[in-house]
């Protein structure tokens, strides 16, 4: 298949955050998460748990802006919070600030004391990183997101978990951050951010450009994979054919 | 001699009159969904201020927020779903019109509210650790495993209990004694909070004799027995404009409504003037009024 779009190559980075995984909890956070989460559920990790994103388990990926099916159990908020708890589980949060050094901001920006802007909070992004293998989605790679240092610490970076001690370092397990120009992991000095691969028609430049610390670069860096051919006919004809994928990262 | 436990019916205003300025007040439900709204309402028709607010936050912190009733606020998120950033909150934490704020994460918050329930002055948790949840709420307190493991001690959060003087809850059904069922999807942490609160108050949808409790429904329903409640409300359209499955859905409507005129002063006192400013049935009248445009 041809003119494969910037949002399927995403798709399947995504999803292939998820594809060693074995059966465990995918807990995508956001459009392109769960399109991802959907597409490994389907393809390469069919042992994958996936949920409606409100209480259901479901045993079959449905299309994105749907969340029916057959259902495989029960996962509410209390539940979620026991698997978290309990380790298997991978989850993909968003993040409005990440820094050199892995930590993620959902919590505010400005000073934490009387913020320049309010975010969410910091939800579960603390408990998600020192309990789970976590991954981040960054829509839109630029140099407000990738900062030096986050003005509030929510999800902790490897530095920030082993001055924590062993309890933080114990099952803490930075994975990816997929943006719409690569992906990145946290292999760098001392667990610091690190480009391992550029999407097609992306120069390095462009992702340091965009970014606002000094980032190591992968001595193997590649070029993002494309989808397969299954995986395209995946995304186009069952996990989203509305295109909502676009609306998130547009051709 | 009757072998019926007590009637615990009472009104909104009689729930708004066993609390006090000042006091520790958990809300049940999670962001915008199946809030205590009338109760949330009465409070705001009320004299009632200073309090220490406990909750998944979402229209019910922002109501409080706006109208300065909140001294304190125990939180890990504060959102309306569809609409991920809760005007209000973000407004008085901007401004820094709310003297306090304890941002913890979920999973913090949980073991807080578990440790109440259980009358722990704490339990660990490995949530937090390394995050600026620790730096900024510097009370916080670590402790050291007593026990060997595979990596040594660990020292871990201390999370303190979340002690509330009062829990506000709203679910389906109740009988008059305060058994309750919740129908929707997930019960959210709502008997949690009433185990970890002094006085709970429950409103519903619906009061039903105790048989028709389960007549239609599983008895894994039944969230909380009437040892845990003090006050029941039967508040039709009392979560609104929150969600209440299967009763009814988030008014979307209404919550874009109320999240636009919450962007300016004028358009927020022309909605307190339309939808606050009278009791709980004006409020179900003006929502249906708006329903009818």
């Amino acid at each position: 298949m041809s003119d494969v779009t910037r949002s399927e190559v995403v798709a399947t980075a995504i999803a292939d955050c998820w594809a060693q995984d074995g059966e465990i909890f995918a807990s995508p956070m956001g459009l392109l998460p769960t399109l991802g989460a959907r597409l490994a559920k389907m393809t390469s990790n069919p042992d994958l748990v996936i949920s409606d994103g409100e209480s259901l388990f479901l045993a079959a990926p449905p299309p994105l802006g749907s969340s029916t099916g057959v259902v495989e159990g029960w996962i509410p908020f209390a539940k979620v919070f026991d698997v978290v708890a309990n380790g298997p589980r991978h989850v993909m949060m968003g993040a409005t600030q990440i820094d050199r050094a892995g930590n993620q901001n959902i919590s505010a920006i400005g000073p934490f004391a009387q913020p320049k802007r309010q975010l969410l909070g910091s939800r579960g992004a603390p408990g998600n990183t020192v309990n789970n293998r976590t991954s981040y989605w960054v829509p839109k790679h630029s140099t407000r997101v990738f900062v030096e240092q986050v003005d509030v610490v929510s999800g902790v970076g490897r530095a920030r978990a082993e001055a924590a001690g062993t309890a933080a370092t114990r099952f803490h397990d930075l994975h990816r951050v997929v943006t719409d120009l690569g992906v990145l992991d946290f292999q760098g000095t001392g667990g610091a951010l690190r480009l391992i691969s550029t999407h097609p028609g992306v120069e390095v430049e462009d992702v340091r450009a965009a970014t606002g610390f000094d980032l190591e670069t992968a001595d193997d860096i590649t070029t993002t994979r494309e989808p397969t051919d299954t995986e395209l006919m995946a995304i186009r004809e069952v996990l989203d054919p509305r295109r909502l994928r676009e609306r998130e990262v547009p051709s | 001699m009757s072998m019926r436990p007590r009637d615990k019916r009472m009104s909104l205003e009689e729930v708004v009159g066993q609390l006090e300025s000042g006091m520790t007040i958990g809300i049940g439900g999670w962001g915008s969904r199946r809030k205590p709204m009338a109760l949330i309402r009465a409070i705001l028709r009320s004299d009632l201020t200073d309090l220490t607010i406990v909750s998944w936050g979402g229209p019910d912190v922002g109501l409080l927020a706006r109208a300065g009733r909140i001294r304190k606020l125990v939180y890990a998120f504060v959102s309306l779903d569809s609409i991920p950033l809760e005007p209000h909150f973000q407004a008085a934490r901007q401004n820094g019109t709310m003297p306090e704020v304890v941002e913890l994460d979920e999973g913090m918050f949980q073991t807080g509210l578990r440790a109440a329930a259980q009358r722990l002055p704490f339990l660990p948790t490995r949530a937090g650790l390394g995050s600026d949840v620790m730096a900024n709420n510097p009370w916080l307190r670590t402790i050291e495993s007593p026990y060997e493991g595979p990596e040594g001690r660990e020292t871990l959060v201390a999370m303190p209990a979340l002690e509330l003087d009062a829990a506000l809850l709203h679910l389906n059904r109740a009988d008059s004694h305060g058994n309750a069922t919740y129908l929707g999807p997930d019960p959210y942490f709502d008997d949690l909070f009433a185990m970890a609160a002094a006085r709970t108050y429950v409103s519903v949808e619906q009061v039903v004799d105790t048989a028709g409790l389960t007549v239609d429904t599983p008895v894994q329903r039944l969230l909380l027995s009437r040892m845990l409640v003090h006050g029941v409300v039967e508040a039709p359209g009392g979560a609104h404009f929150t969600s209440c499955t299967p009763d009814y859905e988030r008014d979307e409507r209404f919550q874009r409504t109320y999240a636009e005129a919450a962007k300016d002063d004028g358009a927020w006192a022309a909605f307190e003037a339309r939808f606050l400013a009278g009791d709980e049935a004006a409020y179900q009248a003006a929502v249906r009024e708006l329903g009818d445009e």
